[in-house]
């Protein structure tokens, strides 16, 4: 992805509640345009959960959410 | 932006207890999307089976039945004959409809009960932690086979749905899994024609679908959906088994 | 109603139709196939009704647990084997406050044991044969009108109590055939248990289940239970006695044991022997009061069943040492003879001095 494309007004965003999440990773591995990635920070049962990089890449597809097992993604599009 | 994913209102907020990449907590959200889309969260009644799933009742915001072991197909069918009016489905593991649940399956199937049995085949017994099921591989290491199934003494890994569909009450026989996105939209797909199938009573529907169970195969939740494709779905081939609901006049 | 000639088991089915049973999960098991047989015919095309013959007598009960769930009267039958095979799930139908019938015409036993009547069955419908603390009501009849008019009674008690209910007969009550008056017509329309599970229209979900990681709900349960079973034991107990305000000796008996003590004690009292007879009709609750009210006219019990000795046990305890008792019994379906009995009665009152 060429980061170093103009802003480009995003056409989707994804929300993640970071205290569902368990960590499994399934998003992470399913993004077409590579926007998830781990936290650093556990949640509160002590999973590092998947965190939502917003550069502008997202296309609202929905397959992180389709893949997720906690229902902990939530899906925006412009 | 205008949100286009989130919850299915036939699921509960609650959080899953199910294990991190577990494949019943996918499962669980696809019919409840599918009884949103059909608009039959209030004719719904759900029969979980003891197992992992037996917290399900606590997730699916539908009326919820109890079981015992194995006998899901046959509380289905007293509660379908009482009332046909409501829209039964079992959810059931491997262990509860491929073993002790095997005689109860087979005979609710070839009377073409109009209810839908959804089949999460994880190839072991999850809850009580990782034992052989009738459906774990041959050489699979579980908690009861340690040295790997062995034929010799095992026999071979169960394939249910192929069974079923021997039965001539049986109008729509599937095994999906959901081990890729595609696949878990195939198998969206698949629990919706199977409850389509009961609302025009048209015989028994089951789904089996091949689910990840990371902490008893001890694996990653990305290299169980691995192994699903590189191993399971060997033993169990996915696709369409059975499908006779279009000849079959409403009944 | 005129009266009809019928045999039990046809006149369990025809009362449980008039009772408004909808649904009916049977399995083929001598000696009751009759009452299966009946609702076949009977049942399965009236509106609204179902009958099914499940693949086992486990599957039944378990049919009979998902339509109980579902708000409607719903009845199986078996006989001992069978019996044995529900008793997980007659558990879950406890737990889940679900009530329904369950009709056990009994027979010899133990294993496949014969097909003849028996009284062998008593621990394990009174004890209740599945896990967990649960009790379930027995009703004992002895009569062909009886087992109509248990039958009947079986339903209410189920839904007042949202209990399971069995009726213990057994396999000569189920064959024999006597004059029997229905006192009740068939509903046209079925009554729907407003506790029940039919889809969450204009209601939130409901959920009907015991599993529980936490125990102290589980003993919740318990406790609720058992201050109901304290309900229906001062409520419902009942018992007949049979001649026993001049009594010396009082037999206990149930059921068709019942019928032939009478017949002994009627040749007994013909020569001149004070004997009477106290026959619980609720094997659960068992009518510990009327044995102690038993107690106070004489000390002298002989208990005659079909089997080795169970209710015998129960005597003991409600008598509580302060009472004799003596136990006559023929297990594995032999049939005595009320002379038969009459020789044990006879023996036993000139052995104990009470002439």
């Amino acid at each position: 992805m060429d980061s170093s494309k103009t802003e480009v007004k995003a056409k989707g965003r994804i929300e993640i509640d970071r205290e569902r999440c368990k960590g499994c990773e399934l998003c992470v591995s399913v993004c077409p345009n590579g926007l998830i990635s781990i936290s650093a920070k556990l949640n509160a049962t002590g999973y590092l959960p998947a965190e939502f990089k917003d550069e502008g890449g997202c296309t609202g597809c929905t397959t992180c959410a389709l893949v997720c097992p906690e229902v902990a993604i939530e899906v925006y599009r412009a | 932006m205008k949100k286009v994913y989130t919850r299915p209102k036939s699921l509960k907020p609650a959080v899953f207890h199910y294990c991190p990449g577990c494949g019943h907590s996918i499962v669980h959200r696809l019919i409840a999307e599918v009884i949103d889309e059909l608009g039959i969260q209030e004719k719904v009644v759900g029969v979980p089976p003891p197992g992992c799933s037996v917290f399900a009742y606590h997730y699916f915001d539908v009326d919820m039945l109890e079981s015992a072991h194995g006998r899901g197909a046959a509380v289905a069918t007293g509660m379908k004959r009482a009332n046909p009016d409501c829209i039964v489905f079992t959810y059931q593991g491997d262990g509860d409809l491929a073993a002790i649940g095997t005689a109860e399956t087979v005979h609710a199937a070839n009377r073409g009960e109009r209810i839908t049995a959804i089949f999460i085949n994880n190839a072991v017994y999850g809850m009580t932690g990782g034992q052989m099921a009738p459906t774990t591989l041959l050489e699979q290491k579980t908690t009861t086979t340690p040295y790997g199934r062995d034929l010799k003494v095992e026999g071979y890994p169960i394939r249910m749905s192929e069974i079923i569909a021997l039965t001539r009450g049986a109008v729509y026989v599937e095994r999906t899994a959901v081990n890729s996105p595609a696949n878990i939209r195939k198998t969206k797909k698949a629990i919706k024609k199977a409850f389509q199938t009961q609302i025009d009573g048209l015989g028994f529907a089951l789904v089996e679908v091949l689910s990840p169970c990371p902490t008893n195969w001890k694996m990653t939740p990305r290299e169980s959906w691995q192994w699903i494709d590189d191993v399971m779905s060997k033993e169990f081939p996915l696709g369409l088994i059975k499908d006779e609901t279009g000849n079959k006049n409403a009944g | 109603m005129p009266e009809v000639l019928m045999n039990g088991n046809s006149a369990i089915a025809e009362a449980a139709i008039r009772a408004g049973c909808q649904c009916y999960f049977g399995y083929p098991i001598t000696p009751q196939n009759e009452l299966s047989e009946y609702m076949a015919l009977n049942l399965s095309r009236r509106k609204g009704c179902s009958f099914v013959q499940a693949e086992s007598e486990l599957a039944a009960i378990n049919m009979v647990y998902g339509a109980s769930a579902a708000g409607v009267r719903v009845m199986t039958s078996s006989s001992s084997p069978g019996i044995s095979l529900k008793q997980e799930g007659i558990s879950y139908l406890a737990a889940n406050e679900l009530p329904c019938v369950i009709v056990n015409m009994s027979r010899g036993g133990p294993g496949l044991g014969s097909i003849s009547a028996a009284q062998s069955d008593y621990f394990q419908a009174t004890r209740g044969g599945g896990h967990g603390d649960y009790r379930t009501i027995v009703l004992a009849p002895s009569s062909v009108p009886e087992l109509a008019e248990f039958t009947h009674r079986a339903f209410d008690l189920a839904d007042k109590y949202l209990v399971p209910v069995m009726i213990l007969g057994d396999g000569m009550l189920g064959q024999m055939m006597e004059p029997v008056a229905f006192h009740h017509e068939a509903p046209e329309v079925f009554s729907v248990r407003s506790r029940s599970l039919r889809g969450a229209k204009g209601r939130p979900s409901r959920i009907f289940k015991t599993f529980t990681s936490k125990p102290a709900e589980l003993e919740e349960l318990n406790w609720s239970l058992f201050r109901r079973y304290q309900l229906i034991q001062k409520e419902e107990t009942t018992s007949e006695a049979f001649l026993t305000d001049d009594a010396r000796l009082i037999i206990v008996a149930f059921g068709i044991a019942a019928r032939i003590a009478r017949g002994a004690i009627k040749t007994v009292r013909a020569e001149g022997l004070k004997v009477g007879m106290l026959r619980p009709i609720t094997l659960w609750p068992f009518p510990t009061e009327a044995v102690k009210e038993a107690a106070k006219k004489t000390k002298q019990f002989l208990v005659f069943e079909m089997n080795m000795g169970q209710m015998v046990d129960d005597v003991k305890l409600a008598l509580e040492g302060k009472g004799k008792v003596s136990f006559y019994g023929r297990p594995g379906g032999v049939i005595p003879t009320p002379s038969e009995v009459a020789r044990v009665i006879s023996r036993i009152y000139v052995q104990e001095g009470l002439t």
